[in-house]
């Protein structure tokens, strides 16, 4: 009974809402329309209108200069956030391996050794410190998540809009340190901010006013 | 006419039928590229692509000519050659400026309609031959389109001829007068419809209807043969063009027709090809029988009225 039911109303429902919403939408394209194109049809009537609208329109596409991209002979103008490469500041790297354990598909490869640095001054305790021997990252497994550089804690990891480095053979997208310290060259200035944004953490904590002692506390209270 | 004249005169016409058609071919990829918000052909040749038929003509040269087993061998072979020639035929008698013409011919406009009519047996001769379905729909359509928009093609010039009160092509120039703009109109919007519809193009290109019939009596073509189609077509464009300017714009006539008459035709027959092309950018394709409806309802009613007009004008002003 009730399937009976439901189904009936549904057939009978179903012309009813269907009439509404065409309704509804033929109201809204003729509001939408009705200030520009009433008059237009009224004055010249039937195909004219039509087919001196693409003549005109074609016209005006062939004086509007075109924004096709002549990719290998005009560079693109890439905006300053493009993932293009990752490139390595070789000095800020510590070995920490962060990066390489972060890495969503453990694409990087990071060898390193322990030097033993002489104490500088007489009687002082010898340092040691990571030397990095090999930092590969195989750009053929790398998907470009970011999450490496997000992680260094010494800014040793960039994004580069560089993105010209194709290899005719799989194996050969692992770039060692070598080439992604060349990429820093290409690793544009950080973007200014955005007009109306938060000053930097180091400018917010100089700027702070300076804070009176508790010397006197406020009166009225316990 | 000196053998040598003759000789002359066939070389420099066939080379402006071999020149022309490729300015136009080009032209139409440029024009039809920025209209569509692209650049078109920009390496061939090194400077904006300007050698790109050049380099097709060479790319067709290279192909394998194949006959369809079941083709009718000959009269597919033939096919090309005859759409090829027939506008070579009416290019040669077509003025360029006061006393210059490949071939003078006293009932010029009659001779120009009547090669232009053989051509028309090209598209039907591939379609026939070539032993395929879509070939021959579409050699059905363009014998259709064809006859239909021979009519009034025909009345069109007609018009013209009967208000110059000559059949030559270079009487007419000489009896033009700016004021046949306005009262030749009808006939001259007449004219250009048919031009483009015998010329199968867009919107009237239903014989070749890529989306519908392959590519009509061309579907079976490859190489040269098919390059020589297309030859036919942009060379097709040519001669209406230069019809239509003789007919109707005047040809030779503009300020210093003397010293620039010639460039004064080829700068109103290029307008004419202009806009066929702005035509083929613009307009989708007709239906077949809006084709029809079109050529018998529109034009034939307005080539009559435009040579009743005209009959009219001339009898009361003679």
């Amino acid at each position: 009974m009730s399937d009976d039911d439901s189904v009936r109303t549904r057939a009978e429902r179903g012309p009813e809402r269907r009439g509404a919403a065409t309704d509804n939408m033929s109201d809204r394209t003729m509001d939408a329309e009705q200030p520009e194109r009433e008059p237009e049809r009224g004055e010249r009537g039937g195909l004219v209108p039509g087919i001196f609208k693409g003549l005109a329109t074609t016209a005006r596409a062939m004086v509007t200069p075109s924004h096709t991209a002549e990719y290998p002979d005009v560079l693109p103008d890439l905006p300053p956030r493009s993932r293009g490469t990752i490139a390595l500041l070789e000095e800020n790297c510590t070995s920490c391996m962060l990066c390489a354990r972060e890495c969503p598909d453990w694409c990087i490869y990071i060898d390193s050794h322990k030097e033993t640095l002489p104490a500088t001054t007489e009687g002082g305790r010898e340092r040691q410190r990571n030397v990095l021997d090999r930092f590969g990252i195989d750009f053929s497994l790398c998907m470009y998540c970011g999450i490496c550089i997000e992680v260094c804690p010494f800014d040793a990891l960039f994004w580069s809009p560089e993105f010209e480095y194709a290899e005719t053979d799989i194996r050969d997208m692992l770039h060692e340190k070598d080439r992604l310290g060349e990429w820093m060259a290409t690793v544009p200035p950080p973007p200014a901010l955005d007009p109306g944004a938060a000053d930097a953490a180091e400018v917010t904590a100089l700027s702070k006013p300076v804070r009176p002692g508790r010397a006197t506390p406020p009166a009225g209270r316990p | 006419m000196s053998l040598l004249e003759v000789v002359v005169r066939s070389v420099v016409v066939l080379a402006a039928f071999l020149v022309l058609p490729l300015l136009v071919g080009q032209t139409e990829h440029k024009v039809m590229a920025h209209m569509q918000g692209r650049l078109g052909p920009m390496y061939a040749g090194g400077f904006h692509g300007w050698a790109q038929l050049v380099a097709d003509g060479v790319k067709f040269a290279q192909k394998e000519d194949v006959t369809p087993r079941e083709a009718d061998r000959w009269v597919f072979r033939l096919a090309p050659a005859v759409s090829l020639v027939a506008y070579l035929v009416a290019l040669s008698v077509l003025p360029l400026t006061s006393g210059v013409v490949g071939a003078d011919v006293g009932a010029g406009v009659l001779f120009v309609l009547a090669a232009m009519a053989v051509g028309i047996l090209g598209p039907l001769m591939a379609g026939w031959a070539s032993a395929n379905k879509y070939s021959l729909l579409g050699g059905m359509r363009a014998a259709a389109q064809l006859l239909s928009y021979e009519l009034p093609m025909v009345l069109a010039a007609a018009s013209v001829a009967l208000a110059a009160g000559t059949l030559s092509l270079s009487g007419i120039v000489e009896q033009w007068h700016p004021l046949w703009l306005v009262w030749q109109l009808p006939g001259a919007v007449v004219f250009l419809v048919a031009a483009v519809a015998e010329l199968q193009r867009v919107p009237f290109d239903m014989p070749m209807a890529d989306s519908e019939i392959v590519f009509g009596p061309l579907t079976e073509y490859t190489g040269l043969r098919f390059a020589f189609f297309l030859l036919a077509e942009y060379a097709g464009i040519v001669v209406m063009s230069l019809l239509f300017t003789v007919l109707f714009l005047g040809g030779w006539q503009g300020p210093f027709a003397a010293a620039l008459g010639w460039l004064w035709t080829l700068v109103k027959a290029s307008a004419v090809a202009f806009v066929v092309i702005w035509f083929r950018v613009a307009w989708p394709r007709l239906r077949e029988d809006q084709l029809q409806r079109l050529a018998w309802l529109v034009l034939v009613p307005l080539g009559l009225a435009q040579l009743a007009i005209t009959g009219v004008w001339v009898v009361l002003t003679t």
